[in-house]
C-alpha cells in the first residue's frame, strides 16, 4: 500500500523533534481522522541577505503517511526563502514520496499546511506584511486547530 | 533472516496440516457434486453429511440444524435477514448491541433501508469492559421483538458475553436468540442447549480451517427465508453447489480444536496474561481494552497514549511482528472503531489501539520478543509525537 520511499521516511524520519526558541510554530490538526502536526522554524539569512528557513523540525501524532509527509516537508523547506516555502504544496510532497494511497492524500495536505502556519506565525509575530492568500489559509486552519485543540486538551499541558 | 511472528490469528489463521490432508482427496478423487446420483456424487454426499454431524456434535446440535455457508458474514446475514423476512407479516423488532461485527450492523441497516414492514432495531450499550448487562436486554424486549442477536466474543477486544443468561431471558420472553460465535467457536466450549441458543454463526478460517466456509446453526422448528434461491441445497436454505473439500476441512478443524481446546486455552491464556502484564508494566500510558478475565484466551488489546495505531502496526511489521489496529487512520472511512467508542473511549484514545491475537503456534519466546520490541517502538513514536508528558 505504501511506496518504498514512504516507508523509508516513516522508519527513519528526518528532522523530528522541537527547535529551542523557534521563530515560528505551525500547529495543525486533521478534523477527520484526528491527527496532529506541529512544525517549528528557525529563520536566517542567505548570502544575498534574503530570509530563508535555516532549520525546520516537526512533531507528528499520526499515521505512517502523516509521519512520512512531515519528514519530506521539512526536508523540502530547509534552505528555501519564506515565499518559496509557502508555495510548497501537497503535490510536491506526494511526488517526493513516489505517490500516496488516495485515502492518505489528506495527510500530505496537513504537512504543507503546518509549514504555511509556521511561516504565518513568524510573519505576524514580527508585524510583517502577509499576503491575502496566506491570511485566508490561516483563517481556515485556525478554525480547524481550535476543534483539534479542544479534542486534545487533556493531553496538552501549557508550559 | 528476520524471524516472522504472526499475532493476528483473530483475522486469519494458517490451515492445520492435518486439515489439508483431510481435504486433499476431495479435490481430485472425491470431487463429485453432492447432488448427483452416481457414485461420485454419493461419495461427496456421504462425506458432507459426516462433516455436518461432526460440527453438530461439537455444538451439541443435531446434524439437520447445521447449514453450510461461505463465511461468517453470510451466516450472520442469513440469520438476521432470513429470520426477520420469515416473520415480516407479524412483527419485526430486533435487539442487538453496539459492539457487533459490521456484517450484523450493516444487515440491520439494510433492513431499515428496505422499509421492511414492522422492522425496528434497538442497540444495547456495553460497559467499559465491553460487557452487556442481560437486564438491559430484558428491558429492551418488546411485544413485537422477534430476535436478539449478540456477539459471543468480540472480535476486537475479546470480551465474552454472558450468553447463557441472555439466552435464558430470550426464551422466557419467547424471543429467538442468535449469537455470532465466529471468534469463540473452537476456543471456548459452546453448547447450544445449555446456553439457550437458537441460531449460531461459526467460521472455519478462524480455527485453522480453510477460508470460504462457515455454518449457521438453526434450531429445529425455526423458520428462516433463504438469501440464495436455486437448486435447493442445504434443505432449500442455501442453494449453491456444495464446497465439499472446504466443508471436510472445516469439520476436521472443528475436531482438532475440540480435541486440543483444554490444553490450548490454558496455554494461550498464560501467554496472553504474560503479554498483558508485560506491556502494562513496561510501557507508561498503556491500557488494556476489554475485560481482564472475561476475554478470549488468545486476545490482547491495548491502547497507548500519544501515538497512532497504524504507525505502531507498521513499525512492528518492520520487526517481523504482524498485529492489527482499529485506529481511524487505518479504517476505510477514517473513523475510529465503533467497538472502542462503545466502551467509552474518546476518539483520540481509540487512535492508539493495538490488537495482538495469539494462536496455537505462538510460542513463549514470541511473546518475549514482543515485550522487548514494543516498548522501543512506542518510545520512538512518542519522540516523534507532539504529545508527551
Ligand atoms: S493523518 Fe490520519 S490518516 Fe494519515
Amino acid at each position: 500500500m505504501y511506496t518504498k520511499k514512504v516507508m523509508q521516511h516513516f522508519r527513519k524520519p528526518h528532522n523530528y523533534g522541537k527547535i529551542r526558541k523557534p521563530d515560528g510554530i505551525g500547529k495543525v490538526g486533521n478534523i477527520v481522522c484526528g491527527d496532529v502536526m506541529w512544525l517549528y522554524i528557525k529563520v536566517g539569512k542567505d548570502k544575498k541577505g534574503e530570509e530563508i528557513l535555516e532549520d525546520v523540525k516537526f512533531e507528528t501524532f499520526g499515521c505512517v503517511a502523516a509521519i512520512a509527509t512531515s519528514s519530506v516537508v521539512t526536508n523540502l523547506a530547509r534552505g528555501k526563502t519564506l515565499n518559496e516555502a509557502t508555495d510548497i504544496n501537497k503535490n510536491e510532497v506526494v511526488k517526493h514520496l513516489g505517490g500516496l494511497p488516495p485515502i492518505k492524500i489528506h495527510c500530505s495536505i496537513l504537512a504543507a499546511d503546518a509549514l504555511a502556519e509556521a511561516i504565518y506565525n513568524y510573519l505576524s509575530k514580527n508585524k510583517r506584511p502577509i499576503s491575502t492568500k496566506l491570511q485566508k489559509r490561516h483563517k481556515r486552519l485556525e478554525q480547524e486547530r481550535m476543534i483539534i485543540e479542544e479534542k486534545y486538551k487533556d493531553w496538552t499541558k501549557e508550559p | 533472516m528476520l524471524n516472522k511472528i504472526y499475532l493476528d490469528y483473530a483475522a486469519a489463521t494458517p490451515i492445520d496440516p492435518e486439515v489439508i490432508k483431510a481435504m486433499t482427496p476431495y479435490f481430485r478423487e472425491g470431487f463429485g457434486n453432492s447432488a448427483s446420483l452416481h457414485s461420485f456424487g454419493q461419495e461427496a454426499k456421504e462425506v458432507l453429511e459426516e462433516s455436518r454431524s461432526i460440527i453438530a456434535t461439537a455444538l451439541a446440535a443435531r446434524p439437520k440444524e447445521i447449514i453450510f455457508t461461505s463465511s461468517a458474514t453470510e451466516s450472520n446475514n442469513l440469520a438476521i435477514k432470513g429470520l426477520l423476512l420469515a416473520n415480516r407479516e407479524k412483527s419485526g423488532h430486533i435487539i442487538t448491541s453496539l459492539i457487533e461485527h459490521d456484517c450484523v450492523l450493516n444487515s440491520i441497516k439494510w433492513l431499515e433501508q428496505m422499509g421492511i414492514r414492522h422492522f425496528a432495531a434497538s442497540k444495547i450499550p456495553v460497559d467499559k469492559y465491553g460487557l452487556i448487562n442481560p437486564g438491559d436486554i430484558e428491558k429492551a424486549i418488546r411485544k413485537d421483538t422477534v430476535l436478539v442477536s449478540i456477539i459471543h466474543a468480540n472480535n476486537e477486544i475479546g470480551t465474552i458475553q454472558p450468553i447463557r443468561e441472555i439466552g435464558k431471558i430470550c426464551h422466557k420472553k419467547g424471543v429467538y436468540f442468535h449469537t455470532d460465535a465466529a471468534q469463540s467457536f473452537g476456543k471456548i466450549p459452546i453448547n447450544v442447549n445449555s446456553m439457550n441458543i437458537d441460531l449460531l454463526t461459526a467460521s472455519s478460517h478462524k480455527m485453522y480451517g480453510p477460508k470460504g466456509v462457515a455454518c449457521l446453526f438453526v434450531r429445529k422448528g425455526i423458520k428462516i427465508e433463504p438469501l440464495f434461491h436455486g437448486g435447493g441445497h442445504e434443505a432449500g436454505l442455501r442453494s449453491s453447489t456444495t464446497n465439499t473439500p472446504a466443508i471436510v476441512g472445516f469439520a476436521k478443524a472443528v475436531e482438532i480444536c475440540h480435541r486440543e481446546m483444554e490444553k490450548e486455552s490454558k496455554r494461550q491464556t498464560k501467554l496472553r496474561d504474560k503479554l498483558i502484564k508485560g506491556v502494562l508494566t513496561e510501557i507508561d500510558g498503556s491500557y488494556l481494552n476489554g475485560h481482564p478475565q472475561k476475554r478470549l484466551p488468545n486476545n490482547a488489546n491495548f491502547r497507548f497514549e500519544f501515538v497512532e495505531g497504524e504507525s505502531i502496526v507498521m513499525r512492528l511489521d518492520a520487526f517481523g511482528i504482524a498485529a492489527s489496529t482499529a485506529s481511524a487512520c487505518s479504517s476505510p472511512k477514517l473513523e475510529p472503531s465503533h467497538v472502542l467508542l462503545a466502551i467509552g473511549l474518546k476518539p483520540q484514545e481509540a487512535h492508539g489501539s493495538l490488537r495482538l491475537s495469539l494462536g496455537k503456534w505462538t510460542k513463549e519466546k514470541d511473546i518475549d520478543y514482543v515485550l522487548k520490541v514494543l516498548p522501543q517502538i512506542i518510545k520512538k513514536l512518542r519522540d516523534i509525537s507532539p504529545f508527551k508528558h
